[in-house]
């Protein structure tokens, strides 16, 4: 359909001319997102409420046009990249429902509220909304449902899916469904929420969620342990877990990034260690003080060179400030950055380590790791300049070792990021070609024109990782 | 000649952490106007795949406030992306001859020769100020006559400042000695705008800085220091202007070259940069950004001499030039709070830009109201006495702001010089 049909027909839906967009520099503005790839979509429309998402869905699937849900965009993925044109359905100005529920400890949110905001309507009454992405001041809660996202708080807290029980939903054929409610235990048919929630905008759109909230931990604590060894860091990580303490956050810094960090703006940071841990504890203030001093003893136990507890949360945000400061200090040489959340299980850290080393030596790369290692999800952090054709050849086989190792090591693809585009071609490799068909059909099922965010999760015949604009 | 910063834009990982801090992104609602929508048109048009007319509107309607730039995890340089932008579409518009002969004419007249020319803006000024003074203002109120005038016009001339008149601004002596051995060697800094809008904050300055004890300098030499029209993408008229001021301040021996002017104190410590390429001129720009500070800087190193309580509640209105390219935060806040009887608030999002942006609120009148309705909403949850400001460009635009809200009998907009020099009691 051309495009002024198409808007002549969404103008009859939507009728503020003003939230249908269409021209060049508009579509070529919702063509990417923090992934790689530009792809034009052929018209943008900025929705505000249900009515309009369904009206949408049932012209888009009455005339087989594709429609691609989008937050703020700032996925890792290309979950928002219309792949194939058609819609882009910025949901990111659809922020008007914001009710937290102190007596029932839930949140009530519209899908492009943003995820900072949840958490700080929270905190006035005490509660928390845990899921911490480092991109909730920018995120939407609508792109953090579809994806699953995670945050450092993932280790103590879960991520997104663990806080959501109730949706409300439209499907691909423009129906409005609600799935879960606003009672924590629910047993009552299919977990549909769940099955959304991480969908990636593929089985329906989310215009509505329940969120649970915790209570706020009244104190925190951070700790700094620097290690010569990362097979020692990696032993502190799993006996600090063992030993009954459940940190809010447990990061890791490797040497590359320490020395970038470092080299970036002068903290003091050891260059010459392997490995730099961040531990967070939080919950009552006796509590902690007493779990801190097992925390320092267990690293000491492990062969740490040095602990730092802060004293003050100043000392504490000048120890996370290193943690802070490595997205910028890692593009300062080249501009280009692969941010890959492959996961393994905690146990295997070490060998992560080891074969991420190798990866780095075969393919000459540049690469620096960091991440969330109390959980497993690490980020290798491959650093590269796109313009250099070679180069990224290089990273594409690079990362596709980097799958291959998560995977053997008892891993999986993406702890937090999603699959989009960038990682359908590996589907099968992790999860065999029945898997793999098993998830086709409940694609199928739900959206049998195959409109909804087509493109995503499931390979196309033949597709491989590409890094490059062509 | 007039590239784009294309190899810059590469910086850019498009996160979209910059979007939450871009006023026109929240107004506007569309990613085509924020830092990374811009970003990537200009990545377009340098491959050919949009064109020049077609990066105009995004381009024009950024406020250049600069906020983006200080979020952004990866230090994309956002400010030399947009000006890279501004002269090459200025550039291919003389060229295509798209701009008709009598715009280009009178645009190179207001920036080559009206603004840099005091004679003919003191002209305009004392024509504003025989306005005020004769009694023509109120009986054009009265009248109504005012209301003729087209809707952007009409809300700016209510606002406007009373001018000191021609006499009182040429009273304006050249040296002001310190009184006893002076705290610093201060060359004073004017600005073409400020001294025909707020000549009278340009003296407050002076006379407070010689309170406190500097040597002040009024070279007659200086001229305007180019940001508007680095702004419209006219880079080597700035180039020319920038010279001449480093040429004219060089020759004496000043410890400080120091303004009241947030938007012009911005453009003067960023000469380094705008000369950076030229081997004959880039080490004596970066001594003159080294030298070039605001006011407030000198302001909290000195004792001032505080006689009076101002027993007002207070907000403060940051310039976005002085927040994001002097990156002078602190400075202004803390002589605020150093007002003896001062109830300070802190304005909620004070760093979203107010919308003047230069001559952003002229050109783009719609879109810069908008911004300002924003800004209001956040004055109002404060309800001060007074909106303390520290640019020519954020005072008119508040004052426009308070006249719309109907609030003009509760709030005063006041340069922050303004409410020391009452503090201190100089007259």
């Amino acid at each position: 359909m051309k495009q002024e049909e198409l808007a002549a027909l969404l103008k009859e839906i939507i009728r503020d001319e003003k939230r249908i967009l269409t021209d060049k520099v508009d579509l070529y503005s919702y063509s990417y997102d923090a992934s790689f790839g530009t792809y034009l979509p052929d018209i943008v429309v900025l929705v505000m409420s249900t009515t309009e998402v369904a009206a949408i869905m049932k012209l888009a699937n009455k005339h087989g046009i594709p429609v691609y849900p989008r937050g703020q965009a700032t996925s890792l993925s290309g979950g928002p990249l219309p792949v194939h044109g058609g819609i882009v359905l910025d949901l990111s100005k659809w922020d008007d429902v914001l009710k937290v529920d102190a007596e029932d400890m839930v949140a009530v949110v519209s899908p492009g509220v943003l995820t900072a905001d949840i958490n700080d309507a929270a905190l006035e009454v005490g509660l928390i909304y845990p899921p911490d992405p480092s991109s909730s001041n920018v995120s939407t809660i609508g792109g953090n449902l579809a994806e699953n996202s995670g945050g450092p708080r993932g280790l103590k807290y879960g991520v997104t899916k663990d806080y959501v029980i109730g949706l409300e939903v439209v499907t691909p054929e423009g129906e409005v469904i609600r799935t879960g409610g606003r009672t924590v235990k629910n047993v009552t048919g299919y977990d549909l929420t769940k099955l959304i929630v991480g969908s990636e905008g593929t089985l329906g759109i989310i215009t509505e969620a329940t969120l649970r909230l915790y209570p706020k931990p009244q104190a925190t604590k951070t700790m700094m342990a620097v290690f010569d060894d990362i097979v020692d860091s990696g032993k502190a990580i799993t006996k600090i877990l063992s030993s009954g303490i459940l940190p809010s956050k447990l990061e890791i810094m490797d040497n590359a990034t320490i020395q970038a960090v470092e080299a970036y703006e002068p903290l003091g940071l050891p260059v010459d260690a392997e490995a730099m841990l961040l531990v967070e504890l939080d919950g009552h203030p006796a509590a902690i003080d007493e779990e801190i001093l097992r925390v320092e003893k267990v690293c000491k136990e492990t062969e740490a060179r040095t602990v730092k507890v802060a004293n003050t949360s100043e000392e504490a945000n000048e120890l996370w400030r290193a943690r802070k400061l490595v997205s910028p200090a890692i593009v300062r040489e080249k501009p280009t950055k692969i941010s890959e959340d492959a996961t393994i299980p905690r146990s295997k850290i070490p060998d992560m380590f080891q074969r991420l080393k190798e990866i780095r030596e075969k393919y000459n790369i540049d690469l620096v790791v960091f991440g969330h290692a109390g959980d497993g999800n690490l980020h290798p952090n491959i650093i590269a300049d796109k313009r250099d054709k070679e180069e990224m050849r290089r990273v594409e086989q690079a990362v596709e070792e980097i799958f291959k190792a998560a995977i053997e090591l008892g891993g999986t693809l993406s702890g937090e990021h999603g699959i989009g585009t960038l990682k359908a071609p590996f589907m099968e490799m992790e999860l065999g070609e029945v898997g793999l068909d098993m998830m086709k059909r409940i694609k199928e099922s739900w959206d049998p024109n195959n409109i909804l965010n087509p493109g995503k999760i499931f390979p196309q015949p033949g597709q491989r990782l590409v890094l490059t604009n062509g | 000649m007039a590239e784009l910063a294309y190899e810059e834009t590469f910086d850019c990982v498009q996160c979209g952490y910059c979007l939450p801090a871009c006023p026109t992104y929240i107004t506007m609602k569309s990613e085509t106007h924020s830092p990374r929508g811009r970003i990537n048109l200009v990545k377009m048009a340098a491959e050919g795949k949009i064109t020049y007319s077609e990066l105009e509107g995004p381009i024009d309607l950024c406020l250049g406030c600069r906020a983006c730039e200080v979020v952004c995890p990866t230090n994309v340089q956002y400010g030399k992306i947009l000006e890279s932008a501004k002269e090459a579409i200025q550039h291919h518009k003389k060229e295509s001859k798209t701009m008709t002969k009598r715009a280009k004419l009178f645009q190179d007249f207001v920036f080559d020769k009206a603004i840099p020319n005091n004679k003919l803006l003191q002209t305009a000024g004392s024509g504003l100020a025989l306005y005020q003074k004769s009694g023509l203002q109120t009986v054009a109120r009265k009248t109504r006559a005012i209301n003729l005038l087209p809707g952007k016009l009409r809300t700016f001339e209510k606002i406007l400042p009373n001018v000191e008149g021609p006499i009182e601004r040429r009273s304006r002596k050249e040296h002001y000695p310190a009184k006893l051995r002076p705290a610093f060697r201060i060359g004073f800094f004017t600005g073409c705008i400020m001294d025909t809008m707020f000549s009278d904050i340009n003296t407050k300055s002076i006379k407070l800085l010689q309170e406190a004890g500097c040597e002040v300098t009024v070279i007659k030499e200086q001229t305007c220091c180019g940001a508007l029209q680095n702004h419209s993408g006219e880079t080597e008229i700035t180039k020319k202007l920038a010279k001449e001021n480093i040429q004219a301040f060089e020759k004496y021996d000043f410890d400080y070259i120091v303004n009241s002017i947030g938007g012009c104190g911005a453009q003067m410590v960023e000469y380094d940069k705008l000369l950076a390429d030229d081997p004959e001129w880039a080490s004596r720009a970066e001594e003159f950004a080294r030298k070039s500070v605001d006011i407030s800087v000198i302001l909290g190193q000195v004792k001032l001499p505080f006689v009076k309580e101002i027993s007002k509640v207070v907000t403060y209105q940051p310039s976005c030039h002085m927040t994001n390219v002097q990156k002078r935060v602190q400075e202004p806040l803390e002589l605020l709070k150093k007002i003896p009887g001062i109830t300070y608030m802190e304005l909620p999002q004070k760093n979203m830009c107010c919308g003047s942006a230069g001559i952003y609120n002229i050109v783009n009148y719609e879109a810069a109201m908008d911004i300002l309705d924003e800004k209001m909403k956040q004055v109002e949850k404060v309800s001060p006495e007074v909106i303390v400001t520290t640019n020519p460009g954020c005072h008119l635009q508040m004052k426009v702001g308070v006249e719309k809200e109907g609030l003009s009998d509760q709030i005063e907009v006041v340069h922050i010089v303004e409410l020391l020099t009452e503090a201190c009691g100089v007259e």
